[in-house]
């Protein structure tokens, strides 16, 4: 196996940790941080197909890379109006949860 | 060969050991320090991979700035309730073997793939002359795909759009409130004097050499970005209030400059967005400066989050 193959194996690891992270983990902002893990194991795993596309004298194809670096930038951007929104979920109602059992229950139990 | 194997083997385990202890770290203030950890190291896998624009931006972005956002959501989450949620041990179980299952699955399909692989890289070579351009990356942000790089930086406004308008009715116009320390200490008051001018020069440099060389508008505007941060954290100088004529200049001047360029190629060239064949890099390192300065600021504001203060008169 070569190195570029050993970082796709890593960059498809990684979407699976997210993944799991994403589902399981019930703060809001720890979704946020697993989503972006996903992201980037989706982007380390276009980094192998760039680097086995490698011609031309290029050290890989330079179209994926590109593509990969606009993923980046929208997937930032994606990520602040994310934790913008979970902070105005604390100012709104004094937590930062998506559980809805628990604004029931409240209005249940004054 | 071996040896660089196995160098490569070693970052591999420590980019998962980061990322898992991101995932599985019990306070968000460790995740949030493992991410900006993971991001740098990251950012030496796409060395490794020969894609150094890459390897930039992720430090840039992927580690730094969306470090700071992290962090800085966590020093303010502090107040908030914990979450008694708990998810029982036979779920966790099921979704670990299902995510494992898709792991293992992309994994397959990557190590499946065909022998040869389809590549654009000849194209972008034969064409790259016409641009005059000497780092093929930033040609195929630049001239091929052109539409996906402005319409970026479009995203980049709406998500800005998005997060200011979650400030409350009497705080638009306000100033945002970034609030990463109580009361500023010395050695951050120190860094915020002493790193500017070498960023500034370091991210204009960037923005320069990224027509030949790995660089750019994106990591320049980044380190531009990430220095007018740190002046504003260590309290040198306020947040600009988000009314500000010049700040809102300032976000839509690269933009602006990038479609009116792309519309005169309607006229001057063979379409929208294309150059004309003589005055192709001038007119993308022209793209590429008004577009660093709005990349600078947009991720700013975009890290300082929503307003919060009404400005005094």
């Amino acid at each position: 196996m070569s190195g570029a193959n050993l970082f796709g194996m890593c960059g498809a690891a990684l979407a699976g940790l997210g993944l799991y992270g994403l589902i399981t983990n019930p703060e809001p902002l720890r979704k946020i941080l697993a989503f972006n893990l996903l992201g980037s194991g989706v982007f380390l795993v276009f980094g192998l197909i760039s680097r086995r596309a490698a011609a031309a004298g290029f050290p890989g194809d330079p179209v994926p890379q590109a593509m990969v670096i606009t993923a980046i930038v929208v997937a930032f951007a994606a990520t602040a109006l994310a934790v913008a929104l979970v902070l105005r979920l604390l100012e709104q109602t004094g937590r930062a949860t998506l559980s809805a059992d628990n604004s029931l229950r409240e209005k249940g139990n004054p | 060969m071996t040896s660089s194997f196995f160098a490569d083997a070693g970052l591999v385990l420590l980019v998962l050991a980061i990322g898992a202890s991101t995932i599985f770290a019990r306070k968000a203030f460790d995740a949030a320090v493992a991410f900006v950890v993971y991001g740098l190291l990251l950012a030496i896998a796409w060395v490794r991979l020969s894609a150094i624009d890459v390897a930039l931006t992720e430090a840039a972005i992927g580690g730094g700035m969306t470090g700071t956002l992290l962090l800085g959501a966590v020093a303010r989450l502090r107040s908030a309730e914990p979450d008694s949620t708990r998810i029982g041990l036979p779920v966790r179980l099921a979704t670990g073997v299902c995510c494992a299952l898709v792991a293992a699955g992309l994994a397959g399909a990557l190590l499946l793939l065909p022998e040869a692989a389809p590549t654009l890289a000849p194209a972008v070579r034969e064409n790259l002359v016409h641009t005059g351009l000497g780092n093929p990356v930033a040609g195929v942000l630049f001239a091929y795909r052109a539409l996906d790089t402005l319409l970026e930086k479009v995203v980049l406004l709406l998500a800005l759009l998005g997060v200011w308008s979650l400030a409350p009715n009497n705080a638009w116009n306000g100033i945002p409130g970034l609030r990463l320390y109580e009361r500023p200490n010395s050695t951050l008051t120190f860094l915020a004097q002493i790193l500017p001018p070498v960023g500034i020069v370091v991210g204009i440099y960037m923005c320069w050499v990224g027509a030949n060389d790995p660089g750019g508008a994106f990591q320049g505007g980044t380190i531009l970005a990430a220095m007018w941060l740190l002046v504003i954290i260590a309290r040198l100088e306020g947040a600009p209030s988000i009314g500000q004529l010049w700040l809102r200049i300032g976000l839509v001047l690269g933009p602006a400059v990038f479609l009116v360029v792309g519309l005169a190629g309607l006229v001057l060239a063979n379409g929208f967005l294309a150059y004309p064949p003589d005055y192709a890099k001038p007119l993308i390192v022209a793209i590429e400066f008004a577009l660093t300065i709005s990349i600078a600021a947009v991720l700013a504001m975009l890290a300082a989050g929503p307003p919060k203060q009404v400005q005094q008169q």
